[in-house]
C-alpha cells in the first residue's frame, strides 16, 4: 500500500499502463503544455498535473498535445481506438463535452452496435468535473446524466484514491469506451492505494462506504464524501446509514442498492447534477420499481436545483448538496408519518 | 495512363459495380422493400475507385452518408453490403447499421457515417495510429483518409480535424468530393470560398491538389501524387478536391426541385465518369468495347446475385436488439 493523492493515483496508473502497453496513448489540450512556447514542452504538464512527465517519458507520438478542438480530440480518440490503440483523451473540463458531443454520442458510443459487433473501441475519455471552485456555469458541471444515458458508454466516478487507481486501470484495459469522471475537488484527497500493478476494480460493483441499518444513502463522486460526513454526524445521534458509493453509473450495481433498501426501507439519493432526468431520478425510479414493498418512507433526493451552477460563493454553496442537506433528508425519511 | 489491361479492367469493374449497385437500389427503394434512408453515389464512382485502387488494407478510410461507393471500392463484400441494406442478420453489420453505417474494420473501412462532417476527426485518429506504428520496410507510412462532401467542408469538425492533422503531422488525406450540392443547397451559396474547397485546406497549412472527379485517370494520377506525399514520414496531411456530379437526389425520394432544366440529362450525357472512361480507353485502344461489355454484364449479374442473396438472408430476431452494445457489461 502507498499513500497517494487522488490526482497521483490517476497519474501513476496511466503512467504504469503506458509503460506496460505501448498501445496506450494520451491526448488532449495541454496534456504536455508549453508546446510552441519559450518555456517548451512540459512547461505545464497538464493543467491538472495528471500527465506531468509523460511527454519526456513517452514522446510526442504517444503523448499528443492537441489544439483547443474538443470535437477533434474526441473523434481522434475514436479513430485511434478503432485502429487498434488504447487512447486516453482528456477533455479539460467535463463542461466542454458539449463541443465534442457528436463524436462521443453518435460515434464512439455507437461504433460497435452500428457495425454489428465488428469493431472494438477501447477509448477512455477523462473528464474532470464538478463544482466547488466558484468556476461558474461552464466550468463546474456534473455531466453524469448525459453520459449515463448513452448506450455503449461505460461511466466511472471514482471517489477515493484507491478507487481512482483501480477503476482507471480497469478503464484502460477495458475493451469498451469509458467516460472517466474525475471530480476536481477530489484531486487533493489522500488515501491508501493498492500498489499491485494489476490492481483493477471491476465495473458494476458498488462500495459500501459506511454501514448502518436505518437509512440507505446512495451517492457518487464527491457526493460520497458529503454523504460520509452526514452519516458520521448522524451516527452521533444513533442513526445508522448505509452509504453506497456506486462507483460506476453504467454499468450500475442495482443489487447493492436494492439489498440495502430492503433492510433500511428508507432511501436518500445524492446527486451533483440538476434534478430532472438525472442519476437521482433514475435511482429513485429503480428503488420505487424494485424495492417498493420495502419502502417505509418516500425516497428523498438531495440535488442542486434546476438551475445552472452559479458563481458567487454564497450561491454555489446554496446550489450544491452538503452534509447538512443530506442529514436533513435522512431525518425527513425517519420522521415520515 | 500507366495502367495495364488488368488494372484498367479492374478499375472499370469496380466503378461499374458501384453504378449497378446504386441503380438497382434506386429501383428497389421505390417498391418499399428497403427500409430507411438511402443516399446514392451514382456519378461519383471515379473518385472512390480512383482513390481506393491505390490503397492497401493497412490504409484506413472513413466515409459519409453517401458511402456505398467508398465501401465497395475499399473491398467490402457486395453480398454483405446488400444484405445489410436489406436489414438482414447476415449483413455486414448484422442489420444494425443499414445504408448509412456500413463498416468493415478488417478491410480498413472504418464506417460510413450518418453525421455530415463527423468522419474527418476519426480519420485523423486513425492516421495518428499509423504515425505511431511508423513506416514500413520501404519507409512508407500507412495513411488514413476521410471522404467528405462539399457539405461536410462547412462543418467545424472538418476544420478542427484539418488543423489537428497539420499540427500533429498525421498521415491523413482529406478527400473532398464537390458534387455541387450539400443536400438541397448549391455550393455557390453554401461554400463561402466560392466553389473552392481545396483553398480552405491550403489555408490550414497543408498541400492540396485539385482534379476533375469525372475523369478516372485524372483522379488516379492525382491521387498517386497525394498518396506518395502523405506516405512520406514527416510530411503530414494533404487534401484533394475532386469536381464531381451526383446523378440522384440527396436521398432517395428527393424530388430534386433545385435542379436546372435538363441538368440531369446533361450530366448523364456529358459528365458520366463511366462513359468518359469507356471513351478514353477505347479511343486509346487499351480496352475494346467487347471487353467492357463483358464487365458490364458481369457487374449486372453480381448485383442480381446480391439482391437474390439479400432477399434470402436471415432476418434478425427481436432478441438481437440487445447484441453488441458492449463487449462486456
Amino acid at each position: 500500500m502507498a499513500k497517494l493523492t487522488y490526482r497521483d493515483a490517476i497519474r501513476n496508473t496511466m503512467f504504469q499502463e503506458m509503460q506496460r502497453d505501448e498501445r496506450v496513448v494520451v491526448l488532449g489540450e495541454d496534456v504536455v503544455g508549453g508546446m510552441g512556447t519559450a518555456g517548451g514542452p512540459e512547461a505545464i504538464g497538464g493543467i491538472w498535473s495528471t500527465t506531468t512527465g509523460f511527454y519526456d517519458a513517452f514522446g510526442p507520438n504517444r503523448v499528443i498535445d492537441t489544439p483547443i478542438s474538443e470535437s477533434a480530440i474526441m473523434g481522434a480518440a475514436g479513430g485511434l481506438a478503432l485502429a487498434g490503440k488504447r487512447p486516453i483523451a482528456e477533455i479539460m473540463f467535463a463542461d466542454f463535452i458539449g463541443v465534442s458531443m457528436d463524436q462521443l454520442w453518435n460515434q464512439i458510443a455507437k461504433f460497435r452496435y452500428m457495425f454489428g459487433g465488428k469493431s472494438v473501441c477501447p477509448a477512455v475519455i477523462r473528464m474532470p468535473c464538478g463544482a466547488g471552485y466558484n468556476a461558474a456555469a461552464q466550468h463546474s458541471q456534473m455531466i453524469s446524466q448525459f453520459v449515463t444515458g448513452m448506450p455503449g458508454i461505460k461511466v466511472v466516478m471514482p471517489t477515493t484514491p484507491e478507487d481512482a487507481c483501480g477503476l482507471m486501470r480497469q478503464a484502460i484495459r477495458d475493451d469498451d469506451p469509458v467516460v472517466f469522471l474525475e471530480h476536481k475537488f477530489l484531486y487533493g484527497l489522500t488515501g491508501e492505494v493498492n500498489e499491485d500493478p494489476d490492481f483493477c476494480i471491476p465495473f458494476g460493483h458498488a462500495r459500501l462506504a459506511r454501514a448502518g441499518k436505518d437509512v440507505t444513502i446512495v451517492a457518487s463522486g464527491m457526493m460520497v464524501r458529503y454523504a460520509e460526513t452526514a452519516a458520521d454526524d448522524l451516527a452521533q445521534d444513533g442513526i445508522g446509514c448505509d452509504v453506497i458509493d456506486i462507483r460506476t453509473t453504467s454499468p450500475l450495481d442495482e443489487e447493492a442498492i436494492l439489498d440495502s433498501v430492503e433492510v433500511t426501507g428508507r432511501a436518500v439519493i445524492v446527486d451533483e447534477a440538476p434534478p430532472r432526468c438525472s442519476l437521482a431520478t433514475d435511482l429513485s425510479s429503480l428503488i420505487a420499481q424494485k424495492a417498493f414493498a420495502s419502502l417505509k418512507a418516500p425516497i428523498e433526493m438531495v440535488t442542486p436545483p434546476h438551475t445552472p451552477v452559479p458563481f458567487a460563493r454564497e450561491l454555489e454553496s446554496a446550489y450544491l448538496p452538503s452534509p447538512a442537506k443530506i442529514a436533513a433528508a435522512v431525518r425527513k425519511t425517519l420522521d415520515y408519518r | 495512363m500507366q495502367l495495364n489491361r488488368e488494372a484498367l479492367t479492374r478499375a472499370y469493374r469496380q466503378m461499374k459495380l458501384i453504378r449497378e449497385f446504386e441503380e438497382r437500389l434506386h429501383e428497389e427503394i421505390q417498391t418499399g422493400e428497403i427500409a430507411g434512408f438511402t443516399h446514392l453515389y451514382c456519378g461519383q464512382e471515379a473518385v472512390a475507385v480512383g482513390v481506393c485502387e491505390h490503397l492497401t488494407e493497412r490504409d484506413k478510410i472513413v466515409s459519409t452518408h453517401r458511402g456505398h461507393g467508398h465501401c465497395l471500392a475499399k473491398g467490402c463484400d457486395v453480398d454483405g453490403m446488400m444484405k445489410e441494406i436489406w436489414g438482414s442478420q447476415d449483413g455486414l453489420c448484422n442489420g444494425k447499421g443499414g445504408s448509412m453505417h456500413i463498416a468493415d474494420i478488417d478491410k480498413g473501412m472504418l464506417g460510413a457515417n450518418g453525421i455530415v462532417g463527423a468522419g474527418a476527426p476519426i480519420a485523423v485518429g486513425a492516421a495518428l495510429s499509423n504515425k505511431i506504428d511508423g513506416p514500413d520496410e520501404d519507409g512508407k507510412l500507412a495513411i488514413a483518409l476521410a471522404f467528405s462532401g462539399d457539405g461536410a467542408c462547412n462543418q467545424g469538425t472538418t476544420f478542427e480535424a484539418m488543423n489537428l492533422a497539420v499540427v500533429t503531422k498525421a498521415p491523413c488525406i482529406f478527400v473532398f468530393e464537390n458534387n455541387h450540392y450539400s443536400e438541397h443547397t448549391g455550393v455557390d451559396y453554401a461554400v463561402g470560398t466560392v466553389q473552392d474547397i481545396a483553398s480552405r485546406a491550403e489555408a490550414f497549412g497543408m498541400k492540396v491538389w485539385r482534379a476533375d472527379g469525372t475523369d478516372f485517370f485524372a483522379v488516379h494520377d492525382t491521387f498517386r501524387e497525394v498518396l506518395e506525399y502523405v506516405r512520406t514520414p514527416g510530411n503530414g496531411p494533404a487534401a484533394v478536391e475532386f469536381d464531381t456530379e451526383r446523378f440522384f437526389g440527396h436521398f432517395e425520394g428527393d424530388p430534386q426541385r433545385y435542379r436546372g432544366e435538363g441538368e440531369l440529362d446533361r450530366l448523364r450525357a456529358e459528365r458520366d465518369c463511366l462513359k468518359i472512361f469507356r471513351a478514353s480507353v477505347t479511343g486509346a485502344a487499351l480496352l475494346d468495347d467487347a471487353d467492357l461489355d463483358k464487365v458490364d454484364a458481369d457487374a449486372l449479374q453480381a448485383i442480381e446475385d446480391a439482391v437474390t442473396a439479400a432477399r434470402a438472408g436471415a432476418r434478425p430476431q427481436p432478441e438481437n436488439v440487445l447484441d453488441n452494445v458492449y463487449i462486456s457489461y
